[in-house]
């Protein structure tokens, strides 16, 4: 096979070094510090996150990677406040946090639009909680939906929309409520191929032209390269961080830049701490246990 | 249209093989019971007498056993004296559908026997009324019971074991007590519906409000909802439409336990004038007020159904009935 020359993912342009001292020298916005969570569950104890630690910083883009089952949902869910960490500190703009408020917006995978609200009072429902008038609420929630371009789709009701669109309501929902980061996991894991490309042009757009830093989890490695300053890449059992990369590719992005030789050398780093070298799923016992069930005289002998 | 179709599972019929099937399910039941009362060789058990001939003891349209008819004429020939004729009959509580349909019309039209007693439709009021409040009652306090045991895990364990020991406490076996307490009239009844309704009220609500999606209630609290706006504002409005179809199916057994609470002190409603026109051997008026519940409880269930669809926009349409 042709070997492809690529430079180290680490090589970065002068432009890009630039970036990454002057993202640096922004306050900090997240603190992680020791992070840990145990679950008790039937067969004991489960080790899903161990001494994680991390800091964000202002409208910096950060996308978490790593093996199915290496704790990212439960890492957000902690940085919401959703469950409470075992040991160790979650500190937003310094201070410590204390179960899920409107300061961390959040966006699931599943759909999580409220079905019995229409797509403006979905979006208004943030903003009421914090005790805007209605008339307010209704002027602020309309830019937002606007933002997200479903103006025409104000008056539906989430069954009415595609998933991309849900999905969309439920970006503009987070984001009315002006939280300091938004959660997301796995966000557009359920949509389409096609549907999903113009999903994460349109979350770049939004972040760069609004105040919001994200925090975003996914498995895809190319959307991790496409959207993030930066990669957080978690390793399983348990849950630590194996390294966090300065994606050296270009800001602003395009997907043009997916064949970069920048994007391409993150791209194959990411593999190796992924999916190591040594297949260690042979190490699981866990493979198929094949043999032949195709008649001798079949017609298709061979699928080559 | 194949009958494969027929049997796809959890595949929706077309609207015109589901709107022909559901008429169906009324159809049959009215083709066995016709084929029963008009075929004279099915059934038919009883011999109508037509003349007497010369049996002593028979009148004119006395019903008798066909065992017996049969002996009667064979001693009758036998003895060579005139012969009874008779034409196969069924039972006087079995009367045909045109009967029960011609005492539909006539149990409205008829004055009642005394003039103390009530009219069909002053029955049927006094029912409504007693299921009304029955029902009315039990849901103003097991709706609420219901939402915040299924809410809150402190709620529940508070409650749950003793509305579970009490669910299965026999209605009927509190008749004696509530009349004593209650009196004979409506009260007592009313109570037995509440008895019969409450407690299965705050267990299914219970239930339903722990299937909501914890999801939304997780999205709710990072869009910043609290305590009491998460339960108004989520918990409340996200079970709303499961609740409404949840209080359909609690209605119609309330409506269940309506016979047996009118049974207890006086009588009233309904069921006494079942018990009234069953005394006087009014068969076909006895299956015309049993059908007048049937027909009063699905008008009420349609038209609630048709209610939901309109208060529930979000619902999908045709989702549910
Ligand atoms: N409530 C829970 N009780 C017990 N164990 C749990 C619980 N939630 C998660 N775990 C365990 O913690 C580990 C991490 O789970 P988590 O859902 O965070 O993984 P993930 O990285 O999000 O996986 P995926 O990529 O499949 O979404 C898993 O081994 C899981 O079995
Ligand atoms: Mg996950």
């Amino acid at each position: 096979m042709h070997k492809l020359e690529l430079p180290s993912y680490l090589e970065q342009s002068d432009e890009v070094r630039d970036r990454f001292t002057r993202l640096k020298q922004r306050p900090v916005l997240l603190e992680v510090k020791g992070l840990g969570k145990t679950f008790d569950s039937a067969h004991g104890p489960v080790i899903a996150l161990n001494e994680i630690s991390f800091k964000t910083h202002r409208r910096e883009f950060v996308c978490v990677i790593g093996p199915s089952g290496c704790g990212k949902s439960t890492l957000i869910r902690i940085l919401a406040g959703l469950e409470p960490p075992s040991s160790g500190r979650v500190l937003l703009d310094g201070k410590a946090v204390h179960g899920p408020g409107p300061d961390r917006g959040m966006v699931f995978q599943g759909y999580t639009l409220f079905p019995w609200l229409t797509v403006k009072k979905n979006v208004m429902f943030g903003l009421e909680m914090a005790g805007r008038g209605k008339m307010a609420a209704e002027e602020e929630a309309m830019q937002w939906i606007d933002l997200v371009g479903l103006s025409k789709f104000a008056k539906s009701y989430p069954h009415q929309l595609s998933g991309g669109m849900k999905q969309r309501v439920a970006i503009a929902r987070a984001l009315a409520n002006q939280p300091r980061i938004l959660l997301m996991d796995e966000p557009f894991g359920a949509l389409d191929a096609q549907t999903r490309a113009r999903m994460q042009a349109y979350l770049l757009e939004i972040w760069q032209n609004i105040d919001i830093t994200i925090l975003f989890i996914t498995h895809d490695l190319d959307e991790a390269i496409y959207l993030a300053d930066r990669i957080l890449v978690l390793r399983a059992h348990p849950g630590e961080v194996d390294e966090l990369i300065e994606v050296p590719v270009p800001q602003p992005r395009s997907p043009g830049q997916f064949l970069s030789p920048e994007f391409l050398a993150t791209k194959k780093r990411l593999e190796e701490l992924i999916h190591p070298p040594q297949a260690e799923a042979q190490d699981n016992g866990d493979h198929l246990n094949m043999m032949r069930m195709v008649s001798v005289n079949d017609e298709v002998e061979s699928v080559f | 249209m194949s009958s494969l179709q027929w049997f796809a599972v959890r595949k929706e019929l077309r609207p015109r093989t589901r709107l022909a099937t559901a008429f169906m399910s009324f159809v049959l039941p009215l083709l066995v019971w016709s084929l029963v009362s008009y075929v004279p060789w099915i059934w038919h058990p009883k011999v109508e007498v037509i003349d007497p001939g010369g049996v002593s003891y028979f009148t004119r349209d006395m019903l008798v056993d066909r065992e017996v008819f049969d002996a009667e004429l064979a001693t009758a020939r036998e003895e060579h004296r005139a012969l009874p004729t008779g034409r196969p009959a069924n039972p006087i509580y079995l009367p045909a559908p045109h009967q029960v349909a011609r005492a539909f019309y006539k149990a409205f039209t008829t004055e009642p026997k005394r003039h103390s007693e009530k009219w069909l439709h002053e029955s049927l009021w006094e029912s409504i009324q007693v299921i009304f409040w029955g029902f009315f009652l039990s849901s103003l306090f097991g709706v609420p019971l219901g939402i915040l045991a299924g809410t809150y895990d402190f709620v529940s364990r508070l409650f749950e074991p003793f509305v579970e020991f009490f669910r299965y406490l026999p209605a009927p076996a509190f008749g004696a007590l509530a009349v004593a307490i209650l009196g004979i009239y409506h009260a007592p009844k009313i109570a037995i519906i509440f008895i019969g309704t409450f407690f299965q009220q705050v267990l299914v609500i219970a239930n339903t409000t722990r299937k909501l999606d914890p999801s939304l209630l997780e999205a709710a609290q990072t869009l910043g909802a609290k305590n009491i706006a998460l339960l108004f504002r989520v918990v409340i409005p996200g079970i709303v439409t499961d609740l409404y179809k949840d209080m359909r199916i609690l209605l119609g057994w309330a409506w269940t336990y309506l016979i047996v609470a009118e049974l207890i002190g006086t009588s009233s409603g309904i069921t006494w004038f079942i018990t009234q026109q069953a005394r006087y051997k009014n068969f076909d008026n006895v299956f015309a007020a049993i059908m007048m519940i049937g027909i009063l409880g699905l008008t009420t269930d349609l038209l609630l159904a048709w209610l939901g669809r309109r208060i529930f926009p979000w619902q999908k349409a045709a989702a549910n009935l």
